[in-house]
């Protein structure tokens, strides 16, 4: 007999799994809107203007703007997907054709579970952090499990057997190798940094890092070349421009999702923006103080639920801004070219990200030295 | 001969070679891009401006006195490049007071808009100025049938244009001084 808090709280993690992966699958859906609109604002356009709700809509000056707005273009666009034909071309390998978009979009839900959003106060007047699981080595599960998105296109690009989305397969798996070494190193300063001075073993967990944050400086002013290194490499691991190799939709047609079209087309295209949220965040936790409220500022809010609301708010507001970055940035930038993108990542940024480690060790060391010895 | 002047290419600088200087310029310009004024025009909502001497539906217009002036000479019909046009003459009634001297009028004007290209040399050939091409640019349907547009509709289109000469008028002024040809 399973006792009834058992449960409970098993119930309750299914409620808070639900309501997390709902929050950021309508956050991918409306940074696809996002992007169409700031997209059409950069290049003296309107965007989707056009969508409305039936009753909605008859709301005088608030349904007019949200229409303005394309609010419900996002409904639309995931409608089509549902709605249009499933053509399965005749030359691709069914089992791996149909598992592609899928292994895609798993690993990019599958990171959210690490992710904190705020904390809160108990009635004990413990701070917990809010977030689904409490991983000791969140970061880590975080690198390891979005680097397997990139199988997803492997997979797309070989199955779809057919040379665009082959030659898109080809790039993605070249590109991961060539910038996860720089990502990887870019984060370990990071990690000596926060640990204690004197500890033996310190904590990999993204909690951590946010609370050392709080009301002192953030990451990305101690560690600018970190965070210089960690954000071009979160470009590459979404697939954004200008890393966009698989992709190239003007050399490669559409890359590795070429061949699909209709439904999986659209979880491709969900699992990308599912990414762009999670990078988003991940870095807004690393190195932008997470739900902090501004370098060397104590939290203006205070320790209750409202608190609770408001630090969710203004960690939600930096990731929302840090989305609009990349989406500024693919409408700035064009495309690096293939061997250009393997010579940014072997030749410059790794040994930058090595150079980068050796000095901010040579810091903590020295830090630490003297923290030590002063008593 | 015009001189080839070679540039030197200097060398770039550090700032230069990290990118980032000219990442933040072009950041800096498409963010300032978004509160420019838009230039599209909101279709269906605005109307386009459209401009004199535009080429748009063929029309048939009236005189100022509310008269055909088609004579049906079909020359529209014979220039016509892709056969649009199709034309039965037939004959104004001889007691029509109000279209005295005029002999000829067309019984049934059709001009096939699938097939017209808007060349607009009907209102080039036009002897009567009778047929013109007016602003009107957007005409749909929704079978063949619709597309074809009969006299009553070309007359509906056209209107009525003001007209220098009043030809009929001065035909009928001429016959009066007796001098009628």
């Amino acid at each position: 007999m399973i006792e009834f808090e058992v449960i409970q709280l098993v119930v309750l993690k299914v409620i808070f799994a639900f309501l997390m992966v709902g929050a950021v699958m309508t956050m991918a859906g409306y940074s696809v809107l996002a992007e169409r609109k700031v997209s059409a604002w950069m290049q003296g356009r309107v965007g989707p203007n056009r969508t409305v709700l039936p009753l909605i809509g008859r709301i005088p000056i608030i349904g007019s703007f949200l229409k303005g707005l394309g609010i419900f273009q996002p409904l639309a666009d995931g409608l089509k997907f549902l709605f249009k034909e499933e053509i399965v071309p005749g030359h691709v390998n069914k089992f791996y054709y149909y598992l592609a978009p899928i292994v895609a979009l798993v690993p990019a839900l599958t990171t959210m579970t690490v992710l904190p959003f705020g904390e809160f106060t108990n009635s004990e007047g413990s701070v917990l952090p809010l977030i689904l699981a409490d991983l000791d080595i969140g970061i880590l599960f975080v690198l390891a499990v979005s680097s397997l998105g990139v199988y997803g296109i492997v997979l797309a690009g070989w199955s779809s057997n057919s040379k665009y989305p082959f030659l898109g397969g080809i790039r993605s798996s070249a590109q991961m190798i060539s910038y996860e070494l720089a990502m990887g190193l870019s984060l370990l300063p990071v990690f000596l940094w926060v640990s204690e001075p004197g500890a033996t073993a310190s904590s990999l967990s993204l909690v951590e890092i946010v609370r050392s944050q709080h009301a002192s400086s953030w990451l990305l002013i101690i560690q600018p070349v970190s965070a210089l290194i960690f954000l071009i490499a979160l470009f590459a691991e979404t697939n954004r421009l200008p890393f966009d190799m698989p992709e190239s939709e003007t050399d490669l047609v559409g890359g590795f999702h070429t061949e699909y079209g209709s439904f999986k087309f659209g979880i491709f295209f969900v699992a990308e923006y599912a990414h762009i949220v999670i990078g988003s965040a991940i870095f807004t936790l690393l190195f932008l103080g997470g739900w902090n409220f501004l370098p060397w500022v104590e939290n203006p809010w205070p320790a209750t639920w409202i608190g609770t609301l408001l630090g969710t708010g203004w960690f939600l507001t930096k990731t929302i801004g840090l989305i609009f970055f990349f989406i500024w940035v693919r409408w700035t930038l064009p495309r690096f070219r293939y061997d250009q993108v393997m010579d940014l990542g072997w030749t410059k940024l790794l040994p930058l990200a090595l150079a980068n480690l050796i000095f901010y060790v040579l810091v903590v060391t020295w830090l630490d030295q003297s923290n030590l010895n002063l008593p | 001969m015009a001189k080839t002047v070679v540039l030197e290419r200097k060398p770039l600088s550090l700032s230069e070679r990290t990118y980032l200087p000219q990442i933040a310029t072009g950041l800096k310009t498409t963010f300032s891009n978004m509160f420019k004024p838009k230039v599209t025009l909101q279709y269906p909502d605005e109307k386009p401006r459209i401009p004199q001497n535009y080429r748009g539906v063929p029309t048939l217009v009236k005189d100022p006195n509310g008269r055909e002036k088609c004579v049906s000479c079909q020359l529209c019909e014979f220039v016509c490049p892709p056969k649009a046009i199709r034309i039965t003459p037939g004959s104004v009634p001889e007691g029509d007071e109000t279209r005295e001297h005029v002999e000829k009028a067309p019984e049934e004007f059709e001009i096939n808009m699938l097939r017209c290209i808007y060349c607009g040399y009907c209102q080039e050939v036009c002897p009567e100025e009778a047929i013109f091409l007016q602003d009107e640019y957007s005409s749909s349907g929704y079978t063949r049938e619709e597309m074809v547009n009969n006299k009553e509709k070309l007359y509906e289109l056209g209107g009525t244009l003001p007209d220098p000469h009043y030809k009929w008028d001065k035909k009928k002024d001429a016959e009066k001084a007796g001098n009628s040809h």
